[in-house]
């Protein structure tokens, strides 16, 4: 188990490594790191002042050992538009981002469990088709179409949720946060709801082919003969075993949860790290995109690391494959 | 010579293709699907002999006819049949023209990811050991990722683009093809034909592509078709950021975000139409591929 652990830190700080070297040849060798690393409002000067300090006129290896050594320490640059350190401004967005992405997941098992149960317990039932057929096209629709229309039905049309923004916001550990506030849970429920769409329809399918197989089986049968209500077998025998590898699917989800943000940050205007990104993409505040790309890859590496870990813990079985 | 019988009055033999035609058309649901994208295709293809208006030759735009609803006529007499946008461009012109940026890049890119993606894949099941390895811890790592992730990183770091987008597409997509290729090319390789073709002592890339290849093709084809589908969706999704093609080539992407600014004052046609038609293209394709994969599973087949 502990080699294993070992061997499985080291893959992960290579892939860490591998991605510092990706970023590195994309902002320095493809594209012109002067051009990259420079305000355009810079005068000549100022130019020769900035590649001297920051080490431009050294050769390539020296300049990316450089680029580690600032990344080590945090410095990431500063932000062109805002005139921060990059990486102080997506700290500052990460809280509204986590916030959308936990409540996204969240509603995907308290609308998915339900509906998967119901279509599962009555696969014949016209609701269970229709939820079914619903679930097609949670996974066919493109979300930021689905996120504009709902704008336009619930904003525009009905006026009965605000259409863009985070609303207000209370003070939790020092960090804003919407899901304190009233008008913040207003603001929150569309992009929520949006970015859950797909993952809805997963936990929903997931449910229900949970439900068929576990409906046939023997212990099942006993609680049933044993005289349980109908209701007990359902919500503490059915619902226990599916829950398992539901909530494991979810946990995997979170990471691209995270990652698909960006399109609902987008959409609704939502100020977190993914309309921060898409906003610099479209500036070209290249420090912010750097920042943002090492920062994503170090939380998806993380991500990734406990999830093999838990498994191995979670799973006996996975336990065994290594052993062998 | 009575027992001579020409081939083209054979009674209609079973053959593997024709079984696999008619196992196919026994879902209506994907008949129809079948049937939406070709005509899609079709429309894409002849953007330019259907489409009312040019929405790229400025001489025919009058910008006095911008954000018109549908069913409007114009200054000049035909009926805008779903609306204008904000150039006064007619949106179902438009949306056959973004149509087919749309499909082009979807089926562009997955026809090059599957060369890549195929050859990767093969070559990993063939010479397994440590080339098999590299290969498949490369396909792992970047799975790892959400491809909405990896897209984002390329595009931000080589900018918008048709091609850059189709590169994306790419590199997102080559994984899940070297996946299942090596999957079944795995088993396959310990064939008796593949035991022969060697005992010819046969070169390995005639080999692979040869012999190896056509048997790996049922779940490449599945695969395939998922795949343009999620390109499509994945090539809107990038354009609607303001990441994807240039705004003088719109996809139905960037056609949505163009309307996205009017719909908040209640002008919905620019942003909703072409959504109608990403939505149908997408299930459409995923009617097919449903449909294909229950034909062509080997566990599933009768």
């Amino acid at each position: 188990m502990l080699a294993w652990l070992i061997r499985r830190l080291i893959q992960a700080i290579f892939v860490i490594v591998a991605m510092t070297v990706i970023v590195f040849i994309g902002v320095h060798v493809i594209g012109n790191p002067v051009d990259v690393l420079i305000s355009p409002e810079a005068d000549q000067a100022e130019r020769a002042r900035i590649i001297a300090t920051l080490g431009l006129d050294q050769p390539l290896w020296r300049q990316y050992l450089l680029f580690v050594i600032d990344a080590l320490h945090g410095n990431l640059g500063r932000s062109f538009v805002f005139n921060e350190p990059a990486l102080t401004l997506i700290a500052q967005r990460m809280p509204a981002t986590m916030e959308l992405a936990v409540t996204a997941v969240l509603l995907s098992i308290i609308i998915g469990v339900p509906l998967g149960l119901f279509a599962g317990l009555k696969p014949n039932n016209l609701i269970s088709r229709t939820i079914m057929a619903g679930s097609i096209l949670g996974f066919s629709l493109p979300t930021f179409w689905v996120g504009l229309m709902l704008i336009m039905v619930f904003a525009v049309q009905l006026g009965w949720l605000p259409s863009t923004g985070r609303g207000a916001t209370a003070p939790l550990f020092g960090v804003q946060w919407s899901f304190l506030t009233w008008d913040g849970l207003r603001h929150m429920l569309m992009p929520a709801l949006n970015l859950a769409l797909f993952n809805i329809s997963l936990v929903l399918r997931l449910t229900r082919a949970g439900v068929r197989e576990i409906l046939p089986m023997d212990f099942i049968k006993f609680a049933r003969a044993k005289g349980l209500s109908p209701a007990r077998v359902i919500f503490v025998h059915v619902l226990k075993n599916i829950l398992i590898p539901v909530v494991t699917v979810v946990g995997l989800e979170l990471g691209s949860t995270v990652a698909f943000a960006v399109v609902t940050e987008s959409v609704f205007a939502w100020p977190g790290m993914g309309k921060l990104i898409i906003d610099s993409i479209n500036v070209l505040d290249r420090p912010v995109i750097v920042a943002y790309l090492m920062m994503i890859v170090l939380l998806f590496v993380t991500i990734n690391l406990i999830v093999d870990i838990l498994y191995t813990i979670l799973d006996p079985r996975v336990r065994l494959e290594h052993k062998a | 010579m009575t027992s001579v019988v020409l081939p083209s009055s054979r009674p209609r033999e079973e053959t593997p293709f024709r079984r696999f035609v008619s196992q196919f058309c026994e879902s209506r649901l994907a008949l129809v699907g079948l049937a939406v994208f070709v005509l899609i295709a079709l429309a894409a293809i002849f953007a330019s002999l259907i489409a009312p208006q040019n929405p790229y030759d400025l001489a025919q735009l009058d910008i006095m006819d911008a954000r018109l609803p549908p069913g409007s006529s114009s200054s000049v007499g035909y009926t805008y049949l779903l609306g204008t946008d904000d150039q006064g461009r007619d949106m179902f012109s438009g949306m056959l023209y973004g149509l087919r940026i749309s499909l082009g890049v979807g089926v562009g890119s997955a026809i090059f990811a599957a060369a890549v993606g195929t050859t990767l894949g093969l070559i990993a099941a063939w010479f397994g050991g440590k080339i098999d390895a590299a290969i498949m811890r490369l396909v792992d790592l970047q799975l790892s990722f959400p491809s909405i992730l990896v897209a984002l990183m390329i595009l931000a770091v080589l900018g918008k683009g048709v091609m850059n987008v189709v590169l994306a597409l790419i590199v997102v997509e080559w994984a899940y093809y070297a996946r299942t290729v090596r999957a079944t090319a795995m088993v396959e390789r310990r064939r008796e034909y593949i035991e022969a073709a060697e005992c010819l002592a046969l070169p390995w890339r005639r080999i692979l592509f040869r012999h190896l290849l056509p048997n790996c093709l049922p779940p490449l084809i599945v695969i395939a078709t998922q795949q343009v589908a999620r390109a499509i969706a994945l090539e809107a999704t990038l354009s609607f950021l303001g990441l994807g093609v240039p705004i003088t080539e719109p996809s139905l992407g960037l056609l949505i975000a163009n309307g996205y600014q009017y719909m908040l004052s209640g002008k919905y046609w620019i942003s909703f139409y072409p959504g109608i038609a990403l939505l149908v293209t997408i299930v459409s394709i995923n009617l097919v591929g449903d449909q294909l994969r229950d034909v062509l599973n080997p566990r599933l087949s009768r």
